[in-house]
């Protein structure tokens, strides 16, 4: 322990730890815009400039190390000033069109603006030009918007091990994009949107499918569902100042009905489907002898990484399509049949944690007869813009339930949306397909939480089974060039692209404080631990479909309409 | 061909990036795109981040040079006798901007920080001639004289 002095306030502090750090031990709060949280800092924006006594220069707080004795101000005039210059230089070579920017009011250069005061335009000059790139269905990048703090560059290398996107150039004319410059559709970008939730301006944003969905809407001939994933329920409520962690389901699903979708269904149906389809799968590896580990595919992130880096080994990734591609294929097979409409005429709406599924429901592999299975894909903070602009109070709303029979769902599904989940629901299965009897206990906490590689070893029948969870995109390096070689001892393994799983996806609300992720998977554990049903073969609407359609999983039919391809993609 | 230049270095070790990403203009006067990749592969770095690298030094170039190099002096002797001028004229004459190669591959266009000829300035040079004292309405006539086929 150190002891040192902020403000004037006497402060102790670990050794070692960063000035930053210690001021916000003690309530003392310093701007900060290229720091990241757990990453080595950089110290390039200087935002979080401080005089220390004894320097001459300003000091960045986020990189320098306290000390004993040490005299620190936060606050002075010639900090303020210093701020507030860097402040208005970034501000001069920024869009002036706050009004009509997507992150009007949830953007940190205009905190810093309003917290420094800005109220002029003091170094008026030449800002950059730039294109819009539009290449690819998930998400837009306007460099013009970008303050070149370098946390998504930092992310998508340091966190995602993808490294889709570097600086460039140099100077004024230092831009972060793509190599060549070429649009990031044609670039390995997984799409995860990781770097759209730490840019603090619109430089990265989702590609909006807003205007498509009003006009299915307004459409007189279109049949629109809605279906929502199982993380869009545990964040959507912090967008509207409820309760961390509050379960929002039946508010969404009355807003879904305002807005005009004629059914709401709940991708959890689906993702229980999905556990009886990859669960038989496995099985069917194990006994038969076919590539092993096989790799969960719910996550096109992931699914796009594998592509990517290592397409020798796509024959390890499950053929199941993700849940909400499922729910979107028996939505126009079973249920437009079973319902009398004209499959050309539903409009399957999926509402969704993440920005990778708006990519994934264009894949040319996921549609039925040329209908794509999946129309449309609205990220959480789409929705949530939609809710606004029709003025529904959400807060407020009456909960209401799913629409049957592809609303019904289990406790195994819900747990999807977090890290470790789907290997949960599918042990739950799998046991119980192996050996015919049910888990004593159907937690494992040893595959919960946020660790980077979560590993379980359980005994079913004769067989030890190994599993592993691998929580983030860029923890599964290691375990590819296992498989690679032929050493890898795990006979399943679970991958989501996003750190913590879909909880906190790419088009989740932006958020900057882990405790809201925390209360997000928690709020998933406890839907899950009220249900009645808690393993996705106790589903009754499932039961019903493999008897009405299916016959059973992996059925000729089920591989049609459940399964699907891959393809190799260069790096 | 590059099989030679990564022999010279132990693979996966990114701080030899820069020395190869040389030699690899040695070879091909230019850092071709595939071989980017390449390099990235052999360093174990992402392309995003080799490319970054290769366009943050002015040494590096990612197109070709084409058949003759002009280079236009911007030194401060040369900007008083207005060499921006001379700048632009070229650009324009040639439809690409400083830095760029006309499309035919005949010219490259380049600036430089002072040649060291601030006696006959504005100066501008063509592959090894020394133009002094240029004026506008010569430059047709220069760009003509290497516009020619050679033989
Ligand atoms: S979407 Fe993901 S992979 Fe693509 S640039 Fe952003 S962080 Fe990197
Ligand atoms: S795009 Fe956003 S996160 Fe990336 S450097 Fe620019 S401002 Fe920062
Ligand atoms: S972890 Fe979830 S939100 Fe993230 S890319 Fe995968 S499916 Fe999308
Ligand atoms: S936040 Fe410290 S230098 Fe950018």
């Amino acid at each position: 322990m150190v002891e040192l002095t902020i403000n004037k306030i006497k402060v102790n502090a670990e050794e070692g730890m960063t000035i930053l750090d210690a001021a916000k031990k003690a309530g003392i709060a310093i701007p900060t815009l290229c720091h990241l949280k757990d990453l080595f800092p950089t110290g390039a924006c200087r935002i979080c400039s401080v005089e220390v006594e004894g320097q001459r220069g300003l000091i960045p707080s986020c990189a320098y190390p306290v000390s004993e004795g040490m005299i620190v101000d936060t606050n002075s005039p010639r900090v303020r000033r210093a701020r507030k210059t860097i402040v208005e230089l970034l501000i001069e070579n920024h869009p002036q069109d706050c009004l009509v920017c997507v992150r009007n009011k949830n953007c940190e250069l205009q905190d810093l603006s309003a917290q420094y005061g800005v109220r002029e335009h003091r170094y008026a000059g030449e800002a950059k030009e730039h294109a819009i790139d539009l290449s690819s269905p998930s998400l837009e990048r306007d460099p013009a918007k970008c303050i070149l703090c370098g946390r998504c560059v930092r992310v998508c290398n340091e966190v995602q091990n993808v490294g889709a996107i570097d600086f460039t150039n140099r100077g004024f004319q230092s831009t972060v994009t793509t190599p060549y410059n070429k649009g990031i559709n044609i670039s390995d970008c997984i799409l995860c949107g990781q770097c759209i939730l730490v840019c603090p301006t619109a430089a990265l944003r989702e590609k909006s499918a807003s205007k498509e969905v009003s006009n299915a809407l307004n459409s007189k001939s279109k049949y629109c569902v809605a279906q929502i994933a199982p993380a869009v329920r545990a964040s959507l409520g912090e967008e509207y100042n409820m309760p961390l962690g509050a379960d929002v389901t039946g508010q969404i699903v009355t807003g879904l009905r305002r807005l005009g979708f004629k059914k709401v269904f709940d991708t959890n149906f689906a993702a229980d489907l999905t556990i009886m389809e990859e669960a038989t799968e496995l099985i069917n590896r194990v006994t038969k002898n076919k590539p092993l580990p096989m790799f969960t595919s719910c996550c096109p992130g992931w699914v796009k990484y594998i592509e990517h880096n290592k397409p020798n080994l796509l024959n390890h990734v499950s053929t199941c399509k993700s849940p909400h591609e499922m729910e979107g294929a028996i939505l126009k097979t079973y249920y437009a049949k079973k319902m009398g409409i004209d499959p050309k005429d539903i409009y399957v709406v999926s509402i969704m944690p993440c920005t990778v599924k708006k990519f994934e429901s264009h894949r040319p592999e996921l549609s039925e007869e040329h209908l794509a299975d999946v129309d449309a894909v609205l990220t959480t903070r789409e929705l949530v813009r939609f809710f606004n602009m029709a003025g529904i109070d959400f807060a407020d709303l009456p909960q209401d339930n799913f629409d049957n029979p592809l609303g019904e769902s289990t406790g195994a599904a819900v747990i999807f949306g977090t890290s470790g989940g789907v290997m949960e629901a599918a042990l739950r299965t799998a046991y119980n397909m192996l050996t015919g009897k049910e888990l004593e206990k159907l937690e494992f906490d040893d595959i919960r939480g946020f660790d980077g590689v979560k590993e379980l070893s359980i005994k079913v029948n004769d067989l030890q089974l190994n599993v592993a969870v691998v929580n983030g995109v860029g923890n599964v390096a290691k375990i590819l060039d296992d498989v690679e070689q032929g050493i890898c001892k795990y006979h399943f393994i679970e991958v989501m692209a996003c750190p913590g799983g879909c909880i906190n996806g790419g088009g989740q609300p932006i958020h900057s404080k882990p405790e809201k992720l925390m209360k997000r998977v928690k709020a998933l554990y406890s839907i899950d631990s009220k249900m009645f049903h808690r393993k996705s073969h106790e589903n009754e609407a499932v039961k019903t479909l493999y008897k009405e359609f299916f016959v059973e999983p992996n059925s000729h039919k089920a591989h049609e309409i459940l399964h699907t391809s891959y393809t190799p993609r260069k790096k | 061909m590059h099989k030679q230049i990564f022999e010279k270095y132990p693979p996966k070790d990114k701080s030899v990036l820069i020395a190869i990403l040389q030699d690899v203009q040695n070879h091909f006067g230019y850092l071709p795109e595939t071989e980017l990749q390449e390099v990235a592969d052999f360093v174990g770095l992402p392309l995003s981040r080799v490319y970054g690298v290769a366009t943050f030094y002015n040494q590096f170039r990612l197109t070709p040079l084409g058949e003759n190099v002009i280079r236009v002096c911007r030194g401060t002797a040369c900007h008083v006798s207005n060499s921006a001028n001379i700048l632009f004229n070229l650009e324009s004459a040639l439809n690409v901007k400083a830095g760029q190669t006309t499309r035919d591959k005949k010219f490259t266009l380049e600036t430089v920080a002072c040649i060291g000829a601030c006696s006959i300035a504005p100066v501008i040079t063509v592959n090894e001639d020394y133009f002094g004292k240029v004026a506008v309405k010569e430059i047709p006539n220069i760009l003509k004289k290497y516009s020619t086929p050679k033989k």
